[in-house]
């Protein structure tokens, strides 16, 4: 029997552990930090229309970048739209 | 009464027996440094009801991205060194003991005191040995006099003082192993801040790179930096100019290739490496000495309900690296944490990057993005690689930045 995460999460609502992020988005947290002044910049509660267009720019190469066009490729548009919607929700 | 629903839910459901109340599920976490530390606090963090414990022998965790800084005197160590009180205030029980035994079985832990720890899943972050066997002459008495400083500590402070006090006009020959090794890019980021060291502070003595292979990582970069910056202070041998090291004797303090005897006035040897001793002791290191993993829940593929990460790991096309580290752990959190809920755990997708210092001011990069694929963690295809062979000084300059700012922001999520 096979039960995804986010089904058994809307049947029980008990679940005691959090919504799975989007694949790669815990990744980001590596570098992304808003605590940090200087630097790479945070994104933790950006708003998602200015992630999205930051990814979707890394991606198609129309945003200058040093590395984010490198890690940007290994999603989809629709992988990275998942990911800047997630991480506009997060503290 | 959450965990009474949850017990009536689960019947409902037909789910087969709870083995422990999920308010109750242990996990134990072994190794306090990337790796280990960001699995514990991400699964604080994804799951409160569990109760993490971190096996962690030493009081400070000391880093070693950016210990080549320290090498070459542009860092303080002060700043390599982390405590776990923010571990501590995470509510994650922290045992300063380093850990004896693993039954697999009996899903125990036996501490070096001899008490044990039960768990429901056990995460490995132990890191990396040096083999003492795995090249001759180089036992941990030799590295006394010929110091690897490949985990940091006093061996980061011992190579940083030797360098010192090199005569000028003095030579530095470096072993470089073969892969796999903590960290690929290391060892030339290494190289590449004592050339500078040399060259501004004892601009005729030398650094000979001595390498078992013939490819390395951002290679190119490296060697072209290599060629503006330090032409008269750095030569780099590899494997195919007879650069393979075979043997070494720290007392007469000889390095020995197939076609050379170097004696140096100070060697740094980078030895073989395997997955720290716990993991032959738990039975998930398999005759590399590395411990192949499923790729989704990094469990292991020889015991149940052990679950390895960090340079420990074959993460298959994932480095060795305190970013990957870092990124296998919340994935690793978030799976072990979905299968004590007893949830299929979704298929990860990890990232890594590793930036290194060629000179103060001049950074370059390596990404990756990967997912599994055929059991293993392969490569996305058109993603990831290196910083542009061609770009301009404001790039390097940047990379540099953000690599500082990089370390700043991983230890505050593993210990700040």
């Amino acid at each position: 029997m096979q039960r995804t995460g986010r089904t058994l999460l809307v049947l029980a609502a008990v679940s005691l552990i959090a919504a799975g992020p989007p694949p790669g988005a815990i990744s980001c947290s590596g570098c992304h930090d808003a605590a940090i002044p200087v630097g790479i910049p945070g994104i933790a509660g950006r708003p998602a229309a200015d992630l999205q267009a930051a990814l979707v720019g890394f991606r198609d190469g129309s945003r200058p970048a040093t590395l984010m066009d490198r890690l940007a490729k290994g999603f989809s548009p629709e992988e990275l739209q998942a990911i800047a919607a997630w991480w506009s929700v997060q503290k | 009464m959450t965990t009474t629903r949850r017990a009536i839910l689960a019947a409902a459901l037909a789910l087969p027996a709870i083995g422990h109340a999920q308010g109750a599920a242990r996990v134990v976490v072994i190794g306090g440094g990337f790796g280990g530390a960001s699995a514990a606090r991400a699964l604080r963090r994804i799951a409160p009801a569990i109760a993490v414990t971190l096996v962690e022998p030493n009081a400070t965790f000391t880093a070693c991205p950016f210990s080549n800084a320290v090498i070459a005197g542009l860092r303080d160590m002060a700043a390599q060194e982390f405590t776990y009180t923010s571990v501590t205030a995470a509510g994650i029980r922290i045992i300063p003991q380093a850990a004896a035994a693993i039954d697999a079985d009996q899903r125990r832990v036996t501490l070096a005191d001899g008490t044990t720890l039960d768990y429901d899943r056990l995460i490995l972050s132990p890191g990396i040995d040096l083999r003492w066997d795995g090249l001759p002459g180089y036992t941990e008495a030799a590295a006394t006099r010929m110091p690897h400083a490949w985990k940091a500590g006093p061996q980061t402070l011992l190579l940083r003082d030797r360098l010192a006090a090199l005569p000028d006009g003095g030579l530095v020959v470096m072993s470089v192993p073969a892969n796999p090794y903590r960290c690929p890019p290391g060892p030339y980021e290494r190289a590449s801040l004592i050339a500078h060291y040399l060259k501004t502070h004892k601009p005729r003595a030398k650094l000979i790179v001595l390498d078992a292979k013939d490819a390395f990582s951002k290679q190119r970069l490296f060697q072209n930096a290599w060629k503006t910056l330090y032409p008269d202070n750095l030569e780099w041998v590899g494997l195919s100019a007879g650069g393979k090291v075979t043997e070494v004797d720290a007392g007469a303090g000889t390095v020995k290739t197939d076609f050379a005897t170097h004696t140096p006035d100070l060697a740094n040897i980078i030895p073989p490496q395997r997955a720290a001793a716990i993991a032959a002791i738990a039975g998930v290191a398999d005759r590399t000495g590395w411990c192949a993993i499923n790729p989704v829940t990094f469990e292991s593929r020889l015991r149940p309900n052990i679950h390895v990460i960090g340079d420990a790991a074959i993460a298959g096309a994932m480095p060795k690296s305190a970013f990957a580290a870092n990124a296998q752990a919340k994935a690793c959190a978030q799976a072990v944490a979905e299968l004590l809920d007893h949830l299929t755990p979704a298929t990860p997708r990890l990232l890594n990057t590793c930036y290194s210092l060629v000179a103060p001011g001049y950074g370059i990069s390596v990404a990756g993005v990967y997912r599994p694929a055929n059991g293993v963690l392969a490569d996305i295809d058109g993603a990831g690689g290196t910083s542009p062979l061609d770009a301009p000084a404001a790039t390097r300059e940047a990379e540099a930045r953000y690599a500082e700012s990089w370390f700043h922001t991983i230890t505050t999520e593993a210990f700040g």
